[in-house]
């Protein structure tokens, strides 16, 4: 069974290097090739599930070792694999969703002629994905970490000849290599410290080791986190990254990728738990990321960059849970599959009104979708119920599940997690009702462009509608799969731990009061863009709305604090390097015996100069010599 | 006796060079195809230096030697030897000029309808017969056992260079002919007296250490491995401040040649007025005689020196890999760009050699070698691109994806090793550089992974910049790689993607070549703060399984 581990990453690995090498003779079947081997990931990946099924609990970990990759001395780096239960979940959802996203793809970049290279690009991030998350160290992790960083580059700049493309990839990768400083620094840490970054060195030992250390490895790994997940404060990448094809989105920006950072966080449990400072942080940089998503989503009048917002805010609810320790790892995770699916199913429904509608964006000018798309309006709203928390469906079970365990903190700090959530989930509730109202409700509002073609919009074939179809269901039923006999946490257990803290309010009211402050929050969502017909043009809006429009400033606080300060800072040194050092260096030169000046002068006799010198240091070598034997 | 392979290695380009040198103006032809094939028998033997060799535990630190008597009056000999560093720049340098060769292939060509001043004037002849000259300079570098033997063709190299960099430029600079040849003339002049000054320094300090050997042996030497050995057994102990005074005068000549800040202003001028494969063959190949003599001569020549002088040398490397990046981010010119960054990256090597730990030494020699394929592939395709444009200046580019996809994604590949992706082989070497230094000097190693976001702004933006967004108006007919550029520029990108992902090879040969040099100058490795007892099978445990 170990071996399979490998063919795993292997088989869209290879799918990869065919595609992107091949040329244009694979132009015609690339996709299919590309999804097939997608599909075959994810047929070895429901293999290894029932093998591991079929194992006792603490059983449920396999190990491949495949070579010795880099070592130096006490460095020991090992090309291998660890399969327990968190990489399991993660790989049945990678590869899933993934599959089904190659899928629709198929449809999705039908006119594109560069299709081959994108199946290659996504083939290339499901086998570093996999890789991320099979890892048994850390600096194989930091492999796949950087491999879907830029797999995430070239797919958000897949539109290169788009100038805001090229940007926004740039801006994600620079963005993540910050994070990806603080992944180093945590190797770092790890290897002076217990002499190895092998899960199995650092994890079990991790307890009794000085706190002040563990404190240091878990905020370079937290910041790691932020970057690949979008969290306060390296969150500014991820709106842009809807410069990339929509399917992309879905798939990296929503489901899969930007969840690696609650995946770190839980996988380093051991840290964590051991560092309460650090945990404190993680939670913070959640809950302030939460809402920042959250309100960033609500002004949005672009369906993709609402959405974003709403993907950053909904990792910040997992973030936050991570955070708590045992108490909330299995729900963050949990809250990280029903999240794959029902915004997965949003990014591709978005995606399928884009197809409809001459790739058109503004929500302000959809409306009344629902007559001409009643399979997209069907799913999407399958989705939208489960992400605003409807009973009973997975987003209920999940999100419940975390402000339960923030109110089980204890104490001020617990009313106070309970209270942001709650909060959030309002929001949640109102920006995707927006969202809804906007694009399936209401009169239609679409307007010729500048060509004078008039959107048609159509419902998309079945290549795209099938895999929305499917997320449909995750979205409905996942949730309450996981809760039968609470079997998800057990699951989870073996890897994560689990523990129950004192409440100050049941299940029961936390569920009743999610439910009541999701009903205001569609309502508010109702009575503004419900009960009125729509402006097409937004209206100004208050200095929150406005502020909440441009990300709450955020690119603007980048600008004036990194960007311009640096272009003055290189542009600075680019004149002092030719000014200034070397004109020191010429002029220390010249001034010891003037031999470069005189040089310089003789323009033409360089080899003759240079004759001379040697000449004269061979006399001086000789000279020396002699008189030493003199002596 | 057995055959004297290291000569031979060496041997083989300077024929090359003179073979080549002696072919009729009219067979250009045959003078390109006669040196690529000396490249290659020199790639031959350089492989046969590389299986001779042994890994093994308890091989001898210095193999394949040869040693004979050269100037007996002087104590001066010929004696060769290699141990795991210098086997792999050997095998590095004899790698990539058959590359380069290619590369450069039509560079020397006469300009059309430009008569020939008389009919002897054989430009491409002498091209390629001073790039082979400069590669038998380089070997034997590398080889030399001999302090003085070591400095004769460290400078002598100097030479050829000059003529290279300043009779051959890539007529892609600003102005008019007249300013371009004075500009590649300035830069051939300011390498030459730059690392003419650092020589003269070095060559009255390897005279300093035979007067010191003089004082205490029998005889004087400039024996590097008499000199290891009598200080290993005690006989030979430099005075403080003399050690410190030899210790100076060799790294200054190692630091302008590697080039260290801020002695190294000579670079960009010399890359960027070059053509691509010169200017490849500066900073992959020439300069890493540099980085390879600090590791040698000044750490196994003078360790407690080194150790004096380790803080500053580390400040400087620090500048450098922070300067450099951050120029390069302000070039407008994109060999001046790639130039910047080759900086940074000698920071970087010249942090790991003084870290003195097993990753920080180990990590900088594999850097030596990743760092030269991997601006080999970039600086090659940059080189590419500037021929069919005929400009240097980045903003004269834009949206190439679109007409010449190849060349941009081979362009990107070589910008991503450049940035060390993990996955090629620079991250293997900047990773083991930076915990090597993390493991000893905690700020130092925070300060350079500044690095890691900066390298990221530089390779990104050049690459955004030229070949993303619309397609740049006289740039709609730019056509992509030929089957030669091609050639030339996949064997590269292969390598540096096998070197990232199996790099045990290169580890195998350097480890014991490092572990002798930190016992030259007498540091052991940090131990972790919490020792692993109960885990200490788990890493050769898992060999097994």
């Amino acid at each position: 069974m170990e071996s399979l581990i490998a063919l795993l990453i292997a088989a869209p690995l290879l799918g990869a290097a065919l595609l992107l090498v091949g040329g244009r003779r694979l132009d015609r079947v690339g996709h299919w090739l590309g999804t097939l081997l997608a599909a075959v990931s994810f047929v070895l990946a429901v293999v290894l599930f029932f093998d591991l099924l079929g194992r006792e609990a603490e059983d449920r970990t396999l190990s491949q070792h495949l070579f010795s990759w880099v070592p130096v001395a006490d460095f020991q780096a090992d090309v291998a694999f660890q399969l327990d239960q968190l990489s399991m979940t993660f790989v049945l959802l990678i590869t899933g969703v993934g599959t089904l996203i190659h899928l629709y793809s198929v449809g999705y970049m039908e006119h594109d002629e560069r299709r081959r290279r994108f199946f290659g690009y996504l083939n290339l991030f499901l086998a570093a994905m996999l890789l991320l998350v099979l890892a048994d160290n850390y600096l194989l992790l930091y492999v796949g970490w950087e491999g879907v960083g830029l797999a995430s580059y070239l797919l958000i700049g897949f539109w290169q000849h788009k100038p805001s493309a090229a940007t926004a990839a740039k801006k994600a990768f620079v963005v993540n290599r910050v994070g990806d400083v603080g992944l180093s620094i945590a190797i770092f840490l790890m290897f002076t410290t217990f002499g190895s970054f092998a899960f199995d060195t650092v994890l079990p030992n991790a307890t009794g080791t000085s706190e002040a250390t563990l404190t240091g490895i878990g905020l370079m790994l937290l910041l790691a986190a932020c970057g690949k997940s979008a969290q306060v404060p390296l969150q500014s990448w991820l709106g842009d990254a809807m410069e990339g094809p929509t399917s992309v989105s879905a798939l990296i920006h929503a489901a899969t990728m930007v969840t690696a950072g609650v995946y770190l966080v839980t996988r380093s449990a051991d840290v964590f738990n051991a560092a309460p400072n650090a945990q404190t942080v993680v939670i913070t940089v959640g809950a302030v990321t939460l809402l920042f998503g959250a309100i960033v989503g609500c002004a949005k009048d672009d369906i993709k960059k609402a959405l974003a917002g709403s993907t950053m805010s909904q990792i910040g609810y997992m973030m936050l849970a991570a955070g708590l320790g045992p108490l909330g790892y299995a729900f963050a995770i949990m809250h990280l599959v029903t999240h794959g699916f029902f915004k997965a199913g949003l990014f591709l429904g978005a995606g399928s009104v884009m197809h409809g509608m001459n790739d058109e964006v503004d929500m302000r000018r959809y409306g009344g979708l629902r007559k001409h798309m009643p399979i997209t309006f069907a799913t999407f709203g399958l989705a939208y119920l489960a992400i605003i928390g409807f009973p009973y469906l997975s987003g209920f079970f999940s999100k419940d599940e975390i402000i339960y365990a923030g109110f089980s903190k204890g104490g001020g700090q617990g009313w106070l997690l309970g209270g942001v959530m709650l909060l959030g989930a309002a929001l949640t509730a109102y920006y995707m009702t927006r969202i809804m109202l906007l694009t399936f409700f209401g009169e239609k509002r679409w307007q010729p462009d500048a060509n004078g073609h008039e959107p048609h919009p159509h419902e998309s074939p079945l290549s795209m509608t099938v895999p929305m179809m499917v997320l449909a269901v995750g979205s409905v039923a996942a949730g309450f799969l996981f809760n039968l006999g609470s079997s998800f946490e057990h699951w989870l257990e073996p890897v994560t731990g689990i523990a129950h803290g004192d409440s100050p309010v049941s299940h029961g009211m936390v569920s009743i009061a999610a439910t009541g402050v999701m009903v205001i929050g569609v309502a508010g969502a109702w009575f503004q863009y419900g009960r009125r017909p729509v402006p097409v043009v937004a209206p100004t809006g208050n200095l929150l709305t406005r502020a909440a429009r441009r990300d709450l400033l955020q690119d603007d606080f980048n600008h004036a604090v990194l960007v311009q300060p640096g272009n003055y800072l290189t542009r600075g040194l680019v004149y002092v390097d030719h000014k200034g050092v070397d004109g020191v260096v010429n002029g220390t030169a010249a001034a010891f015996g003037g031999l470069s000046g005189r040089l310089r002068r003789v323009q033409n006799g360089f080899a003759r100069s240079y004759a001379v010198s040697m000449f004269g240091g061979v006399v001086l070598l000789v000279a020396a010599t002699l008189l030493m034997r003199a002596v | 006796m057995s055959f004297p392979l290291l000569t031979a290695t060496a041997l083989a380009p300077a024929i090359g060079a003179v073979a080549t040198a002696a072919v009729p103006a009219a067979r250009r032809t045959v003078a390109k195809w006669l040196a690529l094939g000396f490249s290659l028998v020199t790639l031959g033997f350089a492989l046969a230096v590389l299986l001779r060799f042994d890994t093994g535990a308890g091989a001898d630190r210095f193999q394949l030697t040869e040693s004979h008597w050269w100037i007996r009056d002087f104590g001066m000999r010929y004696e060769l030897g290699v141990d795991g560093v210098g086997v792999a720049l050997i095998a590095l340098t004899a790698v990539l000029i058959p590359f380069l060769i290619g590369a450069g292939w039509n560079d020397a060509d006469p300009v059309e309808g430009e008569a020939p001043a008389n009919r002897r004037w054989r430009p491409t002849q002498g091209f390629f017969a001073l790039i082979l000259l400069v590669e038998a300079m380089v070997i034997m570098s590398f080889a030399a056992t001999d302090v003085f033997l070591f400095y004769v063709f460290f400078e002598a190299m100097l030479i050829p260079m000059y003529f290279l960099i300043g009779g051959f430029g890539d007529r892609a600079g600003s102005g008019d002919e007249e300013g371009q040849a004075r500009q590649r003339t300035y830069a051939a002049v300011k390498f030459l007296l730059y690392n003419l000054v650092g020589g003269l320094v070095m060559l009255a300090a390897v005279i300093g250490l035979f007067v010191a050997t003089a004082d205490q042996l029998p005889e004087g030497t400039f024996s590097l491995r008499a000199i290891l050995e009598a200080r290993a057994s005690g006989d030979l102990e430099f005075a403080q401040s003399t050690e410190r005074w030899l210790f100076l005068g060799f790294f200054l000549a190692f630091a302008i040649k590697a080039p260290l800040w801020p002695l190294h202003t000579w670079l960009p001028n010399a890359m960027g007025e070059s053509t691509a494969p010169v200017a490849v063959l500066i900073t992959a190949v020439v300069d890493k005689v540099g980085t390879f003599a600090m590791l040698r001569f000044c750490l196994g020549l003078f360790p407690e020196a080194s150790h004096w002088a380790t803080p500053v040398v580390l400040t400087l490397a620090l500048v450098s890999i922070v300067y450099g990046a951050l120029l390069a981010i302000g070039q407008r010119d994109m060999k001046r760009l790639i130039a910047y960054a080759s900086i940074s990256h000698f920071g970087f090597i010249v942090l790991g050699i003084f870290a003195m730990t097993s990753q920080g030494q180990g990590g900088a020699t594999l850097y030596m070698i990743n760092h030269g394929i991997a601006t080999a592939a970039l600086m090659l395709v940059a080189g590419f691109l500037i021929s069919r444009r005929g400009s240097r200046i980045i903003a004269d580019y834009g949206g190439v994806q679109k007409t010449a996809p190849v060349l941009a994604g081979t362009f990107l590949i070589g910008g991503l090793a450049t940035l060390s992706l993990p996955g090629t082989g620079p991250f293997v070497s900047e990773f083991l550089v930076l915990v090597g230094t993390f493991s000893r000097y905690q700020v130092a190693g925070i300060v350079a992974s500044s690095g890691i976001v900066l390298a990221a702004l530089y390779v990104l933006i050049l690459y955004q910049r030229t070949m993303t967004g619309p397609v740049k108006a006289g740039l709609e007919k730019l056509p992509d790689l030929r089957v030669r550029e091609l050639a030339v520029v996949a064997p590269l990108i292969a390598l540096v993607v096998f070197l990232g992902v199996y790099p045990r090879p290169l580890t195998d040969i350097v480890n014991p070549a490092v572990e002798h040099t930190l016992s030259d100058v007498d540091r052991q490795d940090p131990a972790p703060q919490v020792p692993a007892e109960a885990d200490s099978g788990h890493e050769a445990g898992a060999e097994h399984e």
